[in-house]
């Protein structure tokens, strides 16, 4: 009987909450999608802590980012939406955006400008590629490699990863065509600055897969961020490619015999959407918390518990050591002036247009 | 017939060869993991030969040579490996000094009737190798589990420190987090309470259902039976595409039209498509129990006066109480581990212990899901214990033999 008296009294107090919640303008509760491990933990204590003592909001964490774009269509679809504010990469917010499934947003009137005055859409400048993306961080894939399985001279260049004569053994690469095809060709005598413009033909195409083909018995084929880690960990990979926050977590915090390659990062931004078709209470909630979480300070509030550099340009300055190992944080971002120069930019637009194709011919490939 | 004198001398040719064998699989699995599979098959092979030769030519006792096969692999073990060689070796000394024997001195016959001939006592043993074996496979996935979920590390790896039985290699910290964590807390006391629940609504439903389904002046029984049964069949993914269409239409109404709270409605979703799933489970196993009752008892409860509803709970319910009760455990294991449908019509407020499962070991290989696991295990455990306990004691109580 007791059990029954329970759950009565939990759906009483959930009833009266409800009610009692229907009051104010702005909603009290709310879910945020994330990506989940280490990401979401420095987003919690920089965003989410802040955010609830300030406002009393209670924030529900949701790690279903990979699936976002799916999701999303969905819930649309069924016209019920349970996301508030979505944390996805540039492209897929792209995507959400031209699908109506993610709101515009102004950045000059939503977001909060740099405390010394400059508006946010100039804060944050070219990060800005889409009307319904708020730019968050700047992460990178790249590789970490075991630094007891490589001999005696440790890879620098990301072309290690093909040569498997001097690095014999495992790596690891993601299952999709995106990073991959880029590092088949520059690898492969492409200049940098030409390789999307190579990529965008039949012969180009066949050229990256060709590349690859020569060290396709050599891979672990990968579909998470978390995956690489566990392998390097495991010692089944001597190098591997994943997020740079990953293999910095994997060699600061868990202290493996891991070391990582700079040379050839792609860049990446990751950030907001607010999901369209929100009541306006929670609209409401929704603005205000992204209004706050993406100001200059809590932007480089995040550092201090991964290493992703903060998208706005006022927020650079402030990024300073790691809370708990005290290391300082600026030379592991993947925007410190020296990991930048050898660092290679995502082109977003090719992407957006080839993506399905290459898709479908990279599986194609992997499948043979 | 007195234990210690052997049936028969045993040809010592087919002895040597089956210690051979042995001694060269074990050679392979040491020599294979490390690095050589050829040259731990040929040194298995030779030494445990020459150890049964040497054994067998001395003539002597044979737990003084037995003793002596243990501590010389416990010595050579323990000399490769350190502390956790000696039980290693013990147990391989152990194992082959035993086999050895048993074969030598053809034990493996003191058991069996003395008319077999040699390939039916082969089969005889061969049938409880494999049968062992299949358990193994079956057993080895849960049980590797275990000592990882106290790993010091965060990773699903066995380091050198665990192997070596060092304290520094093990820690409760995966535990620790299990119970501070505030999204594993969350998703745990979600799981308590839907689980439970939805338990007793299928239970409820499902007895009805099974009992009205038995009566026989029911038309399209079978028909009936069909649809009821259903979301056993149909593939659990689909059955959850078209349960979060319903299920969101269902949502809407009751919030926007009836105005109740959000979370409460998040709820009662998750549970009623919890429901759904368990009903089938109850109703085929109470259709079973019912078939054993004997329906002239709810006549004879009726003569004297009780009404269908005092006939139910008072003779017909304690009589089919053992499938109400099983069914209804299956009931609570269907949507304890349920993963598929959650996702689909709960939200983020309604997360459940596979839920979160699921994504942690997505987005965050973290042993914390070992912690989990082994702690379910436990419980699952100590659950089937209490209900096979409980299924004696009523047998003894009505006076039937435990089988």
């Amino acid at each position: 009987m007791n059990f029954t008296k329970t759950i009565l009294t939990t759906a009483s107090a959930a009833l009266i909450s409800g009610v009692a919640f229907a009051g104010s303008h702005m909603s009290m509760e709310m879910t945020i999608v994330s990506w989940g491990g280490a990401y979401s933990k420095s987003q919690l204590k920089a965003y989410h802590e802040p955010y609830s003592a300030k406002t009393g909001v209670t924030i529900l964490n949701d790690d279903s980012s990979s699936t976002a774009v799916a999701q999303l269509r969905a819930m649309n679809e069924a016209n019920n939406i349970t996301w508030d504010v979505v944390d996805v990469e540039a492209a897929p917010a792209m995507q959400l955006c031209d699908e109506g499934l993610a709101m515009e947003i102004d950045p000059d009137t939503m977001l909060a400008a740099a405390p010394d005055g400059t508006p946010a859409s100039e804060d944050f400048g070219d990060m800005l590629v889409s009307e319904c993306f708020i730019p968050q961080i700047v992460y990178s894939t790249t590789f970490g490699y075991r630094t007891d399985l490589v001999g005696d001279t440790p890879p620098t260049d990301v072309c290690a990863v093909f040569d498997t004569k001097t690095y014999p053994g495992k790596r690891s690469l993601f299952s999709v065509p995106i990073n991959q095809m880029e590092w088949a060709l520059l690898c492969d005598g492409v200049a940098k600055a030409d390789i999307y413009e190579v990529l965008a033909t039949e012969e180009g195409q066949n050229q990256a897969l060709a590349k690859l083909d020569t060290i396709k018995d050599d891979v672990i084929w990968v579909s998470s961020g978390s995956d690489t880690p566990q392998l390097l960990a495991d010692g089944e990979v001597i190098m591997g490619a994943t997020y740079n926050g990953r293999l910095f977590s994997l060699i600061e915090e868990q202290k493996q015999p891991v070391a990582m390659i700079w040379d050839g990062q792609v860049m990446d931004l990751d950030g907001w959407i607010i999901p369209t078709g929100l009541s306006p209470e929670r609209q409401a909630r929704a603005l205000d918390y992204i209004m706050f979480a993406t100001d200059t300070q809590r932007l480089a509030d995040q550092a201090k518990y991964i290493s992703y550099g903060p998208a706005r340009a006022s927020s650079a300055p402030l990024v300073g050591k790691h809370a708990e190992l005290g290391i300082d944080m600026a030379p592991h971002m993947p925007t410190a002036p020296e990991n930048l120069s050898r660092a290679f930019l995502m082109n977003y637009d090719f992407w957006a247009d080839y993506r399905d194709d290459l898709d479908a011919k990279f599986q194609a490939w992997l499948a043979k | 017939m007195n234990k210690s004198q052997p049936l028969f001398q045993n040809n010592i040719v087919f002895t040597l060869s089956s210690m051979g064998l042995v001694g060269g699989l074990i050679g392979l699995i040491i020599g294979v993991a490390n690095g050589s599979g050829f040259l731990g098959l040929l040194i298995g092979i030779l030494v445990v030969v020459f150890i049964s030769i040497a054994a067998i030519s001395t003539g002597q006792n044979e737990n003084k040579v037995r003793y002596i096969i243990c501590a010389f692999f416990a010595f050579a073990a323990f000399y490769f490996l350190g502390i956790v060689g000696i039980i290693l070796g013990l147990l391989l000394g152990w194992f082959l000094g035993w086999y050895l024997y048993w074969l030598y001195l053809g034990k493996y016959r003191t058991k069996l009737q003395p008319y077999l001939s040699s390939s039916q006592v082969l089969w005889h043993y061969l049938f409880r190798v494999i049968c062992g074996v299949i358990f193994v496979f079956l057993i080895m996935p849960i049980l590797v589990v275990m000592p990882l979920s106290f790993n010091s590390q965060d990773f699903f790896t066995f380091t050198p420190e665990m192997l070596k039985f060092e304290p520094e290699g093990y820690s409760l910290k995966h535990y620790r987090d299990f119970f501070t964590n505030n999204e594993w807390q969350r998703s745990f006391k979600n799981s308590l309470l839907i689980a439970p629940v939805a338990t007793l609504v299928s239970v409820s439903l499902g007895t009805l259902a099974a009992i009205g389904l038995s009566q026989s002046h029911v038309p399209f029984k079978r028909a009936i039976m069909a649809i009821l049964i259903s979301p056993m069949i149909v593939p659990l993914i689909i059955s959850a595409t078209g349960m979060f269409f319903f299920y969101s239409h269902v949502g809407n109404f009751l919030e926007d039209t009836i105005g109740l709270d959000k979370n409460f409605v998040g709820y009662v979703k998750v549970i009623l498509a919890h429901s759904v799933l368990g009903i089938p489970f109850v109703i085929i196993t109470v259709t079973a129990t019912l078939v054993g009752f004997d329906s002239s008892l709810t006549r004879a409860a009726a003569s004297m006066g009780a009404n269908p509803i005092k006939t139910f709970f008072k003779i017909q319910m304690p009589l089919i109480l053992p499938g109400v009760i099983s069914g209804g455990l299956f009931a609570f294991i269907t949507s304890f581990d349920e993963v598929v449908v959650v996702m689909f019509v709960g939200s983020t407020n309604q997360k459940t212990l596979p839920w979160q499962m699921f994504t942690g070991l997505r987005e965050q290989i973290s042993p914390t899901i070992l912690a989990v696991a082994t702690i379910l295990v436990a419980i699952s455990i100590a659950l089937l214990i209490t209900i096979e306990m409980l299924r004696r004691r009523s047998e003894k109580l009505r006076g039937i033999t435990p089988s």
